[in-house]
């Protein structure tokens, strides 16, 4: 590869990554609280609409901020059954994934027709950082970028302090480990998870908000095209820590990215192979953590005993 | 499950109640939406049931992989294993059927149907073999780990489509037809054999899990690893290794039926996501196999029912997986409902885990 073509690959591969990298980071806050949240696609593709719809009112900001407020909304459904209702988490979650895809393209037909006329919405462009994106190779790639891009930047090292370091976060885990301890402690699991349901709906709202807003332009039925499982996939490949989290979904990115470049260099490697690279990779790092207890000991756990 | 009253209850459960939720849930639409419901709900009457081209030729012939893959799902969650990959065991199905059917193509119809429903069935299995080898190996969650294989399996047909198996001019995504002799035969109309598979297959896992004793096992796995202690020598990991592998191997019939008696090629959108549809279906049947079938016409139906409304009265079809989702949220509420009402009168009864996957 040429530096240029080096440098465009790295550039794609960090557009790529960002709305992975928001519903990853939110799925991963999840997960510590002992929940799976496989309705996450649900989740990011009503941050999409709602991005649609309220950027249509009010503007970038106004989409962003309705993104977030669509993805919590369909993750309150979701704690609604897994937490107060004690519903099994993987079949609540895909059945959150099936209502938000479903009820966004509904939405979506009845408002704007049955062929779902082209929408344009306001979006923001990159915005290059003076100095930093000079930066031979990497500057361009990592400060020439939408702004939310480098909200990213503070919030994964914010999060992995807040993870380790804060009272909330020790008690986050500390139900994501051993739900019951956490209680005898004094901490109401129900309501840690609630929260961390409600934050990992607005970050993959945020997600969803972010392919409207900053890279599409408008919104399609099913645009989140399996995003929601792939934020998963990179949880577990990012080892349930932010900083993995965030380098995971870079190289979730770089291979969605590499399809492209490989097709214009005319690589024999078949363009697939390099898509199904990632998934795969997630499976032997699974695979290759085996007895080491690196997932919360709780995930997917239903039964939390009540004293 | 070991208290045989509780069983009954289950599988009697509230499950019409869910159905006809769902039917009034396609009302509310047709009215919300302010569409003319008496045109809507006539094309749906009539492009489900309302004759028997419909019943037959549509309706029938969209529940054909609903029940497979149905049944292929609630077997695995019987043994209380999570498998939510049947869309990836589907697609390895499909995709070996079609290669057996290509690559075979001068054999004679009684030897290549078979053939390409076994190489469905081996592939599915092989595919879900991946995830079970997983688990029982390296102790990876198979929720990830056949999700993760969706994915690959996904990736694998586009580049079979797009590479080996591409038809001869190299310009569209898809393999070439299958001759007549590698098709599934017709029945009735537009329905293939393939339905009656499903139906016996369905009788047929209903007999195993009732009367035999691999059966008995499977239930009692599925009821937790201290009931299959508890019952005697029954070994948790080699029940639930083998529902696992059953459970890919119906799920690749349903793509080999699928293949053979309704696309007669392989391509990307083979599998409109009947693999997640089918959780909804085994869910709805409450696990029961023969409830399987009644909840696969009944979502064909459905399906059938949404297409016609759309196409003769505007009604955006795509309410159905909205419907399907209500379905399977309607179900998990009941199950809540009458949990707590159980352990009103018994406290001391553990949660059913098993049941409900």
């Amino acid at each position: 590869m040429s530096g240029e073509a080096l440098t465009f690959f790295l550039q794609a591969s960090v557009r790529s990554a960002t709305p992975l990298a928001y519903a990853a980071l939110g799925e991963l806050v999840t997960e510590r609280s002992g929940v799976i949240n496989i309705g996450l696609e649900g989740a990011i593709i009503a941050g999409a609409f709602g991005a649609l719809v309220s950027a249509g009112v009010g503007g970038v900001a106004a989409g962003f901020v309705g993104a977030a407020a669509a993805g919590a909304a369909v993750a309150a459904v979701f704690a609604l059954f897994v937490v107060t209702l004690r519903a099994d988490q993987i079949i609540t979650g895909m059945a959150i994934s099936m209502l938000g895809l479903g009820l966004t393209a509904t939405l979506y037909t009845a408002l704007y027709g049955s062929g779902g006329a082209a929408l344009d919405t306001p979006t923001i462009g990159p915005r290059a950082l003076p100095g930093l994106h000079a930066i031979p190779l990497l500057g361009p790639a990592l400060f020439d970028q939408p702004v939310g891009t480098y909200a990213l930047y503070v919030l994964a090292p914010l999060l992995a302090w807040w993870l380790y370091r804060s009272q909330a976060g020790l008690a986050l885990r500390a139900v994501g480990e051993y739900p019951e301890a956490a209680r005898g402690a004094g901490i109401s699991p129900e309501r840690v998870r609630w929260w961390a349901i409600l934050f990992g709906g607005a970050m993959g709202g945020l997600g969803g908000g972010t392919l409207v807003l900053a890279q599409v332009g408008t919104f399609t039925e099913h645009m989140s095209a399996g995003r929601g499982f792939i934020a998963i996939a990179i949880v577990v490949l990012g080892r349930w820590k932010p900083l993995g989290v965030a380098a995971a979904a870079l190289l979730f990115g770089a291979a969605s990215a590499l399809q492209y470049r490989s097709q214009v260099m005319g690589w024999s490697l078949p363009y697939q192979a390099s898509l199904a690279f990632p998934y795969v990779l997630t499976l032997v790092a699974l695979a290759g953590m085996r007895g080491r207890a690196v997932a919360p000991a709780a995930l997917a756990r239903r039964d939390v005993a009540d004293t | 499950m070991t208290d045989p009253g509780r069983e009954r209850r289950l599988l009697r459960g509230p499950n019409f109640l869910a159905a006809l939720l769902a039917l009034v849930a396609v009302f509310v639409v047709v009215i919300a939406g302010g569409f003319d419901a008496h045109a809507a709900l006539g094309a749906f009457w009539r492009g489900s049931v309302g004759s028997s081209y419909a019943f037959f030729s549509v309706t029938l012939v969209r529940a054909t992989p609903l029940v497979l893959l149905g049944l292929a799902v609630a077997l695995a969650f019987r043994a209380g294993v999570l498998n939510i990959g049947a869309e990836g065991q589907l697609l390895a199905g499909a995709s070996a059927a079609v290669a057996v059917g290509l690559s075979c193509r001068a054999w004679p119809g009684v030897l290549l149907v078979p053939s390409e429903l076994a190489a469905g069935v081996a592939a599915g299995a092989a595919w879900s073999a991946i995830a079970a080898v997983l688990k029982r190996r390296f102790g990876v969650l198979e929720v990830i780990s056949t999700l993760m294989l969706n994915f690959i399996a996904q990736y694998g047909v586009s580049y079979l489509v797009r590479g080996p198996m591409q038809e001869p001019t190299r310009v569209y995504p898809y393999t070439v037809q299958l001759t007549d002799a590698g098709r599934l035969p017709p029945l009735v109309g537009e329905l293939h054999v393939g339905f009656v598979l499903a139906v016996a297959l369905a009788i047929g896992l209903w007999w195993m899990l009732r009367s035999t004793a691999t059966g008995y096992r499977m239930r009692v796995v599925g009821a937790g690893a201290a009931a299959a202690a508890s019952a005697g020598r029954v070994r948790v990991e080699r029940v639930a290794l083998g529902a696992f592998l059953a459970s890919g191997a119906v799920a690749g019939l349903g793509g080999a039926v699928q293949a053979t008696g309704v696309t007669y090629a392989l391509y990307e959108g083979i599998s409109p996501g009947y693999g997640y549809t089918a959780i909804a279906v085994a869910l709805l049947a409450r696990l029961h196999p023969v409830g399987v079938l009644g909840a696969g016409v009944f979502f064909g139906a459905l399906e059938a029912g949404a297409a016609a409304m759309q196409r003769d009265a505007g009604v955006p079809s795509v309410f159905v997986a909205v419907i399907e989702a209500l379905v399977v949220l309607a179900v998990l509420a009941l199950d809540r409902a009458r949990e707590t009402a159980a352990s009103r009168t018994a406290p001391t009864v553990a949660p059913p885990v098993a049941e409900a996957g």
